[in-house]
């Protein structure tokens, strides 16, 4: 396991990994599935794999947003773009994902303007800016971004903005829990819980999945002490036959949430009735929409967008991937045809994607070790 | 900092995924310590993270505000949570570990899209 020397405490983290391996019951196969794109690409950056016993697998969950957007919503923002003196503005993940007709970042080289912005905040600011276009900001993430666009738009409203919107794809993680549960393909033994996510939605969500599906979950951070000691609490649970949500991110994460960003959402958005996802269909109060009073601000009533649902290419397995179903080597153009470099879906552009934390940390070194196209 | 290869043997520039705008942003939380708040209402805050100065906006804690030399977390530009200086630590180095140190310096110069740090977010 990589950087054990650089973090506080390397001496617990081997302790803590040796008691995963002391816990780890023999005659059982774990499956342990963390949710957020966040703890999958920190899983391969720190090599815990290595760590971790044979019979406990980590299966990679839906959590990243950029990942579970069909290329149907690309289209659509690029679509509003396209009308002319209007300005497209996102986050930097958003520039390499790929569209129908190509990515934001190819519309703008084909002279769409296309503009880099870290905040939402920075949307309302290149709107006043350029009061002769139109700003839409293009909105994604889980419940950790959404209070912030929910604030934003608060202001817009109250500053009467009018050349602003935003195109709205967040999305909701408990939902996309529910769907992974009922998928009959998937057997899993219990969850990492997402930490930033967290923050805001605090721990009381996730009662459901101890209580109804009697699966134990550990809302977990980011360091690999962090990681590990969750999955001694994750083991220790199973042991004794325990289903019940943990904080292991105490520090950081409110067992209540954040009250405040709560109510910016509550004030902003509603749930949509439904929400493709892909990979995973349609999935019922999964994503928020403007509400009413905020449609003056909602690119999807300002504008006409096409709407289309887009398949992803028929080789392409990025749903099996981000339902833990199927390993990303195993796809058919993992590693040819969908590397990051050129990637053919959006599990290869994103750092927090399966595949793209696949290919940079673990088939490099395969590709290394043999000769063989892991592919063939 | 490279990242994998492709089939050509082409290494992945970090850097170059920076200026296309690739590499993931969603997770990041970024520690940053408040040197100075103003606004309507206290709700604008001057933090500096690894040297640069930058404004973030305080509107989610508004039922906890945060004072000056407090440490925050920090995600697209407003804060997400106060924590201690230690764990402002960890999470750098966890950062750093990550590799998305620099992607998260990256994100901070973004805010106010890119500049007059002096000056709050208009």
């Amino acid at each position: 396991m990589k950087y054990v020397d650089e973090f506080r405490k390397p001496e617990l983290i081997n302790k803590t990994a040796e008691e995963i391996r002391r816990l780890a019951d023999p005659n059982r196969h774990y499956r342990l599935m963390e949710v957020c794109g966040g703890h999958t690409h920190a899983i391969y950056r720190f090599g815990l794999k290595d760590v971790l016993p044979s019979n406990i697998e980590l299966i990679h969950g839906p959590g990243c947003p950029v990942c579970v957007l069909p290329m149907g919503r690309i289209d659509d923002g690029l679509s509003i773009a396209a009308k002319g003196d209007v300005i497209f503005a996102a986050f930097g993940d958003m520039m390499r994902v790929p569209g129908t007709n190509g990515s934001p970042l190819e519309h703008k080289a084909r002279g769409m303007d296309v503009r880099i912005v870290y905040s939402p905040s920075d949307a309302i600011k290149l709107a006043k800016q350029n009061p002769d276009k139109h700003v839409m900001f293009f909105a994604i993430g889980f419940e950790t971004t959404a209070p912030s666009t929910a604030l934003t738009l608060q202001r817009a409203r109250k500053e009467h903005l009018h050349n602003f919107s935003v195109f709205c794809n967040h999305v909701t993680i408990i939902p996309a829990i529910r769907a992974i549960l009922d998928s009959p393909d998937m057997r899993l033994d219990g969850f990492i819980g997402p930490g930033h996510v967290s923050t805001v939605i605090g721990c009381r969500p996730y009662e459901w999945i101890a209580r109804n599906e009697h699966k134990p979950i550990v809302v977990s951070g980011f360091e690999p002490l962090d990681m590990l000691q969750s999955i001694v609490m994750l083991l220790r649970q199973l042991r004794a036959g325990e289903a019940k949500v943990e904080n292991q991110y105490k520090r950081v994460v409110p067992w209540e949430g954040n009250p405040a960003a709560l109510r910016a959402m509550a004030d902003v958005f509603q749930l949509r009735p439904y929400f493709e996802w892909r990979g995973m269909g349609f999935i019922s109060q999964s994503a928020l929409k403007l509400r009413e009073e905020y449609a003056e601000w909602d690119a999807e009533s300002r504008f006409e967008v096409p709407g289309i649902r887009v398949t992803d290419p028929k080789a392409a397995q990025c749903g099996e991937v981000l339902k833990g179903v199927l390993k990303p080597a195993k796809c058919k153009l993992f590693g040819n045809e969908c590397t990051p470099e050129h990637p053919v879906g959006a599990l290869m552009v994103s750092s927090e994607g399966s595949c793209a934390a696949y290919y940079n940390y673990e088939h490099r070194k395969t590709s290394q070790l043999t000769s063989i196209s892991v592919t063939a | 900092m490279n990242f994998g290869a492709n089939s050509n043997g082409h290494g992945v520039d970090r850097a170059t995924e920076h200026e296309s705008g690739g590499g993931c942003h969603m997770c990041l939380a970024i520690p940053g310590k408040i040197v100075e708040i103003s606004g309507e209402d206290a709700l604008n805050a001057l933090v500096e993270v690894a040297g640069v100065r930058r404004h973030v906006n305080l509107g989610l804690l508004v039922d906890n505000k945060p004072e000056c030399g407090d440490w925050v977390l920090i995600h697209v530009g407003y804060a997400m949570s106060k924590i201690s200086e230690q764990d402002a630590a960890d999470q750098m180095r966890t950062l750093e570990m990550l590799g998305e140190c620099e992607a998260a310096m990256e994100e901070v110069k973004g805010y106010g899209l890119g500049g007059e740090e002096t000056k709050p977010a208009a």
